[in-house]
């Protein structure tokens, strides 16, 4: 069983990112769930959403999880949520920020010690989506730092996924991806 | 005619997504609506694909959940299949009519996203609204995941529209936990999809202008009683062999197989624990861990609430020598619903089992594998003792002090 939790806030499209990796790695015959808390949120509250990637069919509804990945894609949520619980020794972190990985953790104690990369998921989406939506540019991220799927397999999936998007800002997701990819230390 | 829409064999979908596709494929002619978190989506969707010609019926917004259930009622009554979703305070609201639908015998499916009842206000998962429809004489099947939520749709308009049954159907998801929780959901196509629940079947409609009939009418002493019986007497004898031939076809079409009451690791369980909605799929999970240390333990999900399986939960539990009956509902000055229900259904029978409470994950609050792993620990030491060795009734996941009854 992989389990991720993002941090995000409400509206950056956590929600989408989670549902979207759920759907690419169905393709491959793996069994998925997402899902998030957020109750009766507001945009721009902090809110948690999760993955579960398994070989056999997902039974556990708990919302409990010891994640193997954290994401974060807002750069203050890592001062002000809780976002290393229930951590596990090896659990690798992926954070959304304009600062190096020394710079952050120097800035935030709680990461010193752990598997951390960074990456400027806000930058690139406004770069290239034209408006701060992190979530693909953190898929993308996540693709390289786990090794999971070839680029061309995921951004093929991902094109479908947002296929009912202008093709315009699909391709734009596209490119944020990749740099993502490319970017992440 | 509708567009038909090309659908992948597995789509990820969320329980209400699921449920929306079911409505759509089964060409609902009215859908009346009000949305409510967290069933919203599933009205929301069907809305889009009624707009973009997938749906070629009729969907009518109202201003409230009981002009929703009330427009459904005249839109059944005239002839039509009808479905709509809800959940709690909308729930709540649609009360009055739902036992109008029931009464009249009109085949209505009804989504209900279950959500907790406020005071305070909610919009989480909880079994409140489930309960508070058990006595309006529908139909009651619960889904433990998005798959379910899909699947038991067909089921019910299947069952509800047969016109040995003629009765209201609800089918019941967990808000949240299975509502916006995606996985992977095997397909029928459009094509398969109506074929199974077939073209509507009108019986006494009022647009039959040949033939008048009048629906929703006063009876007072003289004939309310009997009528009151006639509708126990179908829901107690002609909705179970429907369902279950029900199960049957769909298991012949789609290989998924659906029971009155399901059971996990049962055959030889010496204490079990008692439960709906998505807790089901997580206590199987907690079981084949317990298995794999060698304690026998097992799982009963009730799967149809209404009519209630009495026969078939007594035969499960027969050999069990510990119970745990887990609510996720206030009881409000008594036990648990199921606690009750499984009293009645085992004090008859030979059964001997230690049978105890909980009540669990009110507004949300995760039942975790942790808390069943707990739970079944009791229920060892109560196999163990013969006897109760805990309060009958223990609040499981909840913050401060202990809370027990009894």
């Amino acid at each position: 069983m992989l389990e991720i939790r993002w941090h995000s806030r409400a509206g950056q499209g956590a929600v989408t990112g989670a549902k979207g990796l759920a759907d690419v790695v169905s393709t491959t015959g793996k069994h998925v769930q997402a899902f998030a808390f957020y109750g009766s949120a507001k945009r721009g509250a902090a809110m948690t959403a999760y993955n579960r990637v398994d070989d056999q069919v997902i039974m556990n509804h708990e919302k409990f999880m010891a994640p193997d990945y954290v994401l974060v894609i807002d750069p203050a949520l890592v001062y002000v949520a809780d976002f290393t619980a229930f951590e596990k020794p090896d659990t690798v972190y992926i954070i959304t920020t304009h600062m190096s990985t020394e710079e952050l953790i120097a800035s935030q104690p709680k990461l010193q010690g752990k598997k951390v990369y960074t990456v400027d998921c806000i930058k690139i989406s406004q770069e290239t989506i034209g408006k701060a939506i992190p979530n693909t540019p953190m898929l993308g991220a996540l693709m390289k730092v786990s090794g999971m799927y070839e680029m061309d397999f995921f951004k093929e999936n991902m094109i479908r996924v947002l296929k009912k998007l202008p093709q315009k800002i699909i391709d734009a997701n596209m490119i944020a991806i990749q740099r993502a990819y490319d970017e992440v230390k | 005619m509708a567009d038909t829409m090309e659908l992948r064999d597995i789509e990820v979908w969320d329980g209400n997504m699921a449920a929306s596709h079911a409505l759509r494929q089964v060409q609902v002619d009215v859908v009346a609506a009000y949305p409510i978190t967290p069933s919203t989506p599933i009205v929301e969707n069907y809305a889009g694909f009624a707009a973009n010609a997938y749906v070629d019926g009729e969907f009518v917004m109202t201003e409230s959940e009981h002009g929703a259930m009330s427009c459904c009622i005249g839109a059944s009554a005239a002839g039509g299949r009808v479905a709509t979703a809800t959940s709690s305070q909308g729930f709540a609201l649609m009360v009055e009519t739902l036992y109008s639908a029931s009464g009249m015998r009109l085949p209505i499916i009804l989504n209900v996203v279950n959500r907790a009842i406020g005071a305070p206000l909610n919009v989480n998962g909880d079994h409140s609204d489930m309960y508070m429809g058990r006595d309006s004489g529908w139909i009651q099947l619960d889904a433990y995941n998005p798959q379910h939520a899909y699947d038991l749709n067909f089921i019910a308009f299947k069952v509800a529209e047969d016109h040995d049954v003629r009765l209201p159907a609800m089918v019941h998801q967990d808000g949240f936990m299975t509502s916006h929780t995606a996985q992977g959901v095997h397909t029928m196509t459009d094509e398969q999809g109506f074929n199974f629940v077939g073209e509507f079947k009108p019986m006494n409609d009022m647009l039959d202008l040949d033939h008048p009939v009048t629906h929703g009418v006063q009876t007072e002493e003289d004939w309310h009683f009997e009528h009151k019986a006639r509708q126990q007497h179908a829901l107690m004898t002609a909705v179970i062999p429907k369902i279950e031939a029900a199960f049957d076809a769909f298991e012949a079409l789609t290989g998924r197989r659906y029971n009155l009451v399901e059971t996990h690791q049962m055959d030889d369980a010496e204490m079990a624990v008692i439960c709906m909605g998505t807790s089901v799929e997580t206590a199987m999970e907690v079981v084949n861990e317990l298995r794999a240390n060698g304690i026998k333990a097992g799982v009963v999900g009730i799967r149809v609430f209404r009519p209630w399986p009495m026969e078939q939960l007594a035969a499960v539990l027969k050999d069990v020598k510990a119970i745990g009956t887990l609510d996720r509902s206030s009881p409000h000055g008594t036990m648990g619903m199921l606690f009750n229900e499984i009293s009645g259904s085992l004090f008859n029978t030979d059964t001997k089992a230690v049978l105890t409470n909980y009540i669990y994950g009110l507004g949300g609050r995760d039942l975790t594998k942790a808390h069943l792993v707990g739970i079944f620990n009791d229920l060892k030491a109560n196999m163990d003792a013969g006897k109760p060795t805990t309060p009958l009734q223990q609040y499981i996941g909840l913050r401060g002090p202990k809370l027990s009854f009894f």
